[in-house]
């Protein structure tokens, strides 16, 4: 599904991303761990086609196709989606409007949709106007399942999001990646960014990445390396130069 | 359903730009209508019981007491707009009265159809007596053949009397080549409500207006919304006052101002003269290409227990809200006019559907256009 080979990125006159690779298969959820600051955002940032993120080194294939120099809408219609940490606030444009303008085709159903996150309330809200963290992240994930894209990347599913509603995030999460599916039936692939792991409670992922200054330094079983940061703090990760 | 406006000699062009101004010929969803061409009254009536439409002449021959209102709001000597309106031997506009508890929720189309090289004038009174409410739209507009160019000349009266009502929509659909000079004032008393829109989304040469609201009554409110762009040849000095004086009396001014190359200046002026009154004035501009921009809102209190406050910001379209919605597959175009179409977005609580969707029609037409 993405493929990501000898990726460096700048930012400004920056580097921020070095030499990373990486490769998703279809079906598969990965999750990317890291200390903030690490780079983690801007790698979905990246992968999205920000412009704020220019590409020096290496390649992004999406399905086999090389998307490195394409624009985000480029990207979004190929498949790859995203659900923003912090999204923009949008004055005037209601979060009705802008679910008609992505599903373009089939606006019936945006309202069952929007209730089952609990956001039907919401249509005629300027967009992330203040949205509570838990309404943001609702919105966003509302957008993904209008949008239906194959490849999708989650930034910090579960920051600012109470008890109550990870589980509602986790279920729908879990349901725009197919999880109910029999594991080779599955289409969709994900990426997660996730600080505190308890997405992980509820979306199963396959192989776990860690990411320091820019690098993805380790690879592994999600639950082993979450419960070793756990254990350790990141602290091992920033000394250590292996990848 | 009222009769159908007959038009004469109009080309398809003027006949579809007085539809976008907001005139509804076949009368499908008004109740009355008053269409000035150049100097003639081509058409005056309503259908709406206890409300009237009347040319300004016939009004006056009509109704003696109607004096009392002639150039009572307005001063005659304000500026020399109001002095050649004033002057005319022949005076042209309308009157519109709401009888006491009459109203209509369809509304009543004005239309000035500018078609020739000249100075239009008019004098509009409009009075909704006690208990009435009254819903205008107002569509003024100039024909394919205006030439080297015209003036409107345009003076508005509004009367809103103890809890009555008065929401009066008015849409410039001008051309490149006129100059526009609205002078307009209201008087609101007790309970009132005056809503006062206003939408230009097309070419003008100038626009010069600081229509006035006294808020004389307690508990009166006035909310004036404006939406303009200004393309690259036009000059627009817009604005509005409210003065608040009864106790307990509310305004709101808002104004949303695109420039695409051309002058928009936006004024505002909430004066709070009394103890309980509130106001708020607030203008968001956007510069899609180099113009100019020049917000001068002015808050004025004088009294212990008046508050008024203001926000205005000019700027651009935000990079990260346009790469937002190309994330979710809109093209960069589609993305900035959704953005566009936010921003213009102001919905006017008390406001018929029918001139919602004629105000959003307005934008339609501009986002069609690419703004």
């Amino acid at each position: 599904m993405l493929h990501i080979e000898n990726l460096h990125v700048k930012v400004g006159d920056k580097e921020v991303l070095h030499d990373i690779n990486l490769h998703i298969g279809e079906g598969e959820t990965h999750v990317l761990l890291g200390p903030n600051g690490s780079g983690k955002t801007t790698l979905l940032m990246t992968i999205m086609g920000f412009s704020n993120y220019t590409i020096t080194e290496g390649k992004i294939l999406f399905k086999g196709e090389d998307v490195t120099k394409m624009r985000a809408h480029e990207r979004a219609k190929r498949g790859i989606g995203m659900l923003f940490q912090r999204p923009p606030t949008i004055s005037g444009l209601k979060l009705g409007k802008l679910l008609t303008a992505i599903s373009r085709t089939k606006p019936d159903n945006i309202l069952e949709l929007a209730k089952s996150v609990h956001m039907d309330k919401f249509m005629d809200r300027d967009i992330n106007k203040g949205f509570s963290g838990g309404e943001i992240k609702r919105s966003e994930v509302l957008q993904l399942m209008i949008q239906n894209p194959d490849f999708i990347m989650l930034d910090e599913p579960e920051s600012g999001v109470d008890l109550e509603n990870i589980s509602l995030m986790g279920t729908a999460i879990g349901s725009l990646l197919e999880k109910e599916k029999r594991m080779s039936k599955r289409q969709k692939s994900g990426l997660v960014i996730t600080h505190t792991g308890y997405i992980l409670d509820y979306i199963e992922t396959d192989r776990g990445h860690v990411m320091c200054e820019g690098q993805i330094r380790c690879h592994g079983n999600p639950r082993e390396i979450l419960k070793d940061i756990k254990q350790r703090g990141y602290k091992e990760c920033m000394e250590c130069r292996q990848t | 359903m009222p009769p159908n406006v007959n038009v004469p000699d109009l080309s398809a062009t003027d006949k579809e730009r007085l539809a976008q101004s907001g005139m509804d010929l076949a009368m499908t969803n008004r109740c009355g209508s008053y269409l000035q061409m150049d100097q003639e009254i081509v058409h005056s009536e309503c259908s709406a019981e206890g409300i009237e439409v009347l040319p300004y002449k016939k009004a006056m021959e009509k109704y003696s007491w109607l004096k009392e209102y002639e150039w009572n709001a307005v001063s005659r000597d304000k500026d020399e707009i109001t002095q050649y309106v004033a002057a005319q031997k022949e005076p042209k506009g309308y009157v519109i009265i709401a009888h006491k508890g009459s109203s209509n929720i369809v509304p009543i189309q004005a239309c000035l159809f500018l078609g020739r090289e000249q100075i239009q004038h008019v004098h509009n009174i409009l009075i909704a007596e006690e208990g009435s409410e009254l819903h205008i739209i107002s569509g003024c507009t100039s024909g394919e053949h205006v030439g080297k160019g015209g003036a409107h000349y345009g003076v508005s009266e509004f009367y809103i009397k103890k809890n009555a009502k008065i929401s009066f929509t008015m849409i410039h659909n001008w051309s490149e080549n006129i100059e526009v000079f609205p002078r307009s004032a209201s008087i609101v008393e007790e309970n009132g409500v005056f809503l006062s829109n206003y939408v230009c989304m097309q070419p003008v040469k100038k626009v010069q207006m600081y229509p006035t609201v006294t808020l004389e009554g307690e508990n009166s409110v006035a909310r004036f919304s404006s939406i303009v762009i200004a393309t690259a040849e036009s000059y627009m000095d817009i604005g509005s006052r409210a003065i608040l004086e009864g106790k307990g009396a509310s305004a709101e001014l808002i104004t949303r101002a695109i420039t695409k190359g051309g002058t928009i200046i936006s004024r505002g002026h909430i004066n709070g003269k009394t103890a309980g009154t509130r106001g708020h004035l607030e203008c968001k501009g956007l510069i899609l290409k180099d113009g100019r921009i020049y917000a001068i809102p002015e808050i004025e209190g004088s009294v212990v227990g008046t508050e008024l406050s203001h926000e205005a910001a000019v700027g651009k379209l935000a990079k990260d809200e346009i790469e937002y919605l190309m994330s979710r597959g809109l093209d960069e175009d589609e993305a900035t006019a959704t953005i566009i179409r936010g921003f213009l977005d102001v919905k006017i609580n008390g406001l018929p559907e029918a001139l919602q969707k004629q105000i959003d029609a307005s934008i339609d037409v501009a986002e069609k256009a690419g703004f």
